[in-house]
């Protein structure tokens, strides 16, 4: 049977980790078909059939399906799993807050966050704010799993041509009402996918400081982040955060900027490539996990560190 | 209305853990536990619900062996009126967990049901939207603000984008995010009133659900450990380093 992929999207576009699941929905089994589930949702329906890895795309519209709300999208995809053996979807806030609802509807064990697909029933997923990885083998017929995205590499986005399939929406679930979203628009790379993503804690000491970290991911063309501290103490708001109940990033280069590396924010960030800590406190465990560690008041530091890099003219984009 | 609050006992936040050299699992003996992070939040945000004249009791309930009851005795001790044990041994997966608190949950007839969004132990992040999906009702997950309104909650939910803000109708599933609240300290004397507040037990082979583990655990291992890095003496040095040994800048 095939696989069965919840695709996340805004209505037009896909969101940038629909590629890494689309991936993870690959290694599980070839026949990858795709679900959107939106209104006025074609083209991303459209953009979706253009994964080379998507073998069918099935499209579900209503106006009730403009805002993603899980009670509205659950009994759809419920009724779908029928010729289905896995549904995959990324395990971000989207995926996280639907699939559970999914699978209590199936009565199957969800299989969370997995970060590597051993075969078709195992999977290695990070316990304890990934300090263990535990390999689970599912033994429900039916199996439900949300995918680590930066564990996966993002498929092939182009060159697919898969038929895209109309199906019936269901009913609207009438006590969950949207109301609004309050996205934080910016020009930045996200973090989730940023090549280089520069951090503040709470070292930075307020939310005004935070400029000087801005004028260094600019310099670099990096997303910000933080840690939940920083985050909590209100210098900057949470769709920023970095850490076990945040977002998880592997950039090819992370610089922590005060903060002292408790155990819930290295989940988020311990897999980068490259660490780079500034903090004063030279016993901060931060420096453990740290490539370069430089000991030094971040906000001498931090402006130096821009004017050393003003001098190179290679910043790669 | 009447607030049902889940709480777990899970190994303490701050404690480094230790996997078992069998791959086993984890060390858990002689290891400081406490409850899980994101429930207190939940039972800080019942109580304050009920001392705000908007609610009339609020319930702790755990799933768990015996010492699980630590962690209901001490939502007792911050404002929880009575708690709710159901024995329960080893492993629970969310799915055995959100099927007992179904049948607590018919058997009580609360208006809201609270937990943590995530326990910190397994990180699975699914118990509050199973049971919303087990019961229909609405599921109002990763709250960090809750207006409650005549048979309505209007909550603010942390997304990767931002915020949301949804209407829920009650009865309805709340899970909280660690932003929700600041959770209070219990006082010596509150402590000591607790002592005498009751506490159900319940064994869950009583309820009539099939809590056997669905999911097995083939092994539990490190992670590649990090190799440990170099201290620079400079920021000069610094982004010399980056720029001609790691090549990311």
């Amino acid at each position: 049977m095939a696989v069965l992929l919840i695709v996340e999207h805004n209505n037009k576009e896909l969101k940038a980790f629909t590629l890494n699941a689309a991936t993870a929905a690959s290694q599980i089994d070839s026949e990858v078909h795709a679900l959107v589930i939106g209104n006025n949702c074609a083209d991303a329906a459209k953009a979706v059939s253009e994964l080379p890895v998507v073998k069918k795309v099935l499209q579900v519209e209503a106006v009730h399906y403009e805002n993603f709300i899980a009670e509205n999208f659950a009994p759809v995809i419920v009724k779908l799993a029928e010729n289905y053996s896995h549904i995959v979807c990324s395990a971000n806030t989207f995926g996280k807050n639907l699939m559970p609802r999914i699978a209590a509807k199936l009565d199957t064990s969800q299989v969370s966050d997995i970060i590597k697909v051993v075969s078709q029933d195992t999977f290695i997923r990070p316990i304890y704010a990934g300090n263990a990885f535990a390999t689970v083998k599912s033994n429900d017929a039916k199996k439900c799993v949300t995918i680590r995205p930066t564990s996966f590499d993002p498929c092939e986005s182009s060159g697919g041509s898969a038929p895209i399939e109309n199906t019936d929406a269901g009913e609207e679930f009438t006590t969950t009402k949207f109301i609004k979203r309050e996205e934080i628009k910016s020009d930045r790379p996200e973090l989730g996918t940023a090549r280089v993503v520069v951090s503040g804690g709470r070292g930075m000491q307020n939310g005004d400081n935070f400029k000087l970290i801005t004028a260094v991911a600019d310099k670099l063309n990096a997303a910000i982040g933080a840690s939940r501290a920083a985050v909590d103490a209100g210098y900057i708001s949470n769709d920023h955060q970095v850490g076990q109940t945040g977002k998880v990033v592997v950039p090819d280069l992370y610089i922590a900027v005060g903060i002292s590396g408790a155990i819930q924010h290295l989940a988020g960030m311990k897999e980068s490539k490259v660490i780079v800590a500034i903090n004063k406190d030279g016993e901060a465990p931060i420096f453990s996990v740290a490539d370069y560690g430089l000991e030094a008041d971040l906000f001498e530091a931090l402006p130096q560190f821009l004017e050393e890099l003003n001098k190179l003219n290679t910043i790669q984009k | 209305m009447k607030i049902l609050v889940a709480v777990k006992r899970v190994i303490d936040y701050n404690v480094q853990i230790r996997v078992k050299e069998d791959g086993s699992g984890i060390v858990t003996e002689n290891v400081k536990m406490s409850t899980n992070p994101p429930d207190d939040n939940a039972i800080e945000e019942a109580v304050k619900i009920k001392e705000a004249g908007k609610a009339t009791e609020v319930i702790a309930i755990t799933v768990g062996e015996e010492k699980s009851q630590e962690t209901v005795r001490k939502a007792l001790a911050v404002g929880a009126d009575r708690g709710i044990h159901v024995k329960a041994e080893g492993i629970i997966e969310p799915l055995a967990v959100s099927k007992i608190l179904q049948k607590i949950v018919e058997k009580e007839k609360p208006d809201l049901v609270f937990m943590g969004k995530q326990a910190i132990d397994d990180d699975c992040n699914q118990t509050g939207q199973m049971l919303s999906a087990l019961l229909d009702w609405p599921q109002a997950t990763f709250a960090s603000k809750i207006d409650v309104k005549d048979g309505k909650l209007e909550v603010t939910r942390e997304i990767d984008e931002g915020l949301e803000t949804i209407e829920v109708n009650t009865p309805a599933i709340v899970t909280c995010d660690l932003r929700l609240n600041e959770p209070r300290y219990a006082s010596l004397p509150n402590i000591m009133k607790a002592k005498k507040k009751p506490i159900e037990q319940i064994n869950a082979s009583d309820l009539g659900v099939d809590i056997t583990s669905k999911i097995q655990q083939i092994k539990v291992e490190e992670p590649p450990k990090r190799q440990a890095g170099i201290k620079v003496s400079s920021v000069a040095e610094l982004v010399q380093k980056l720029k001609n040994e790691a090549k990311v800048i």
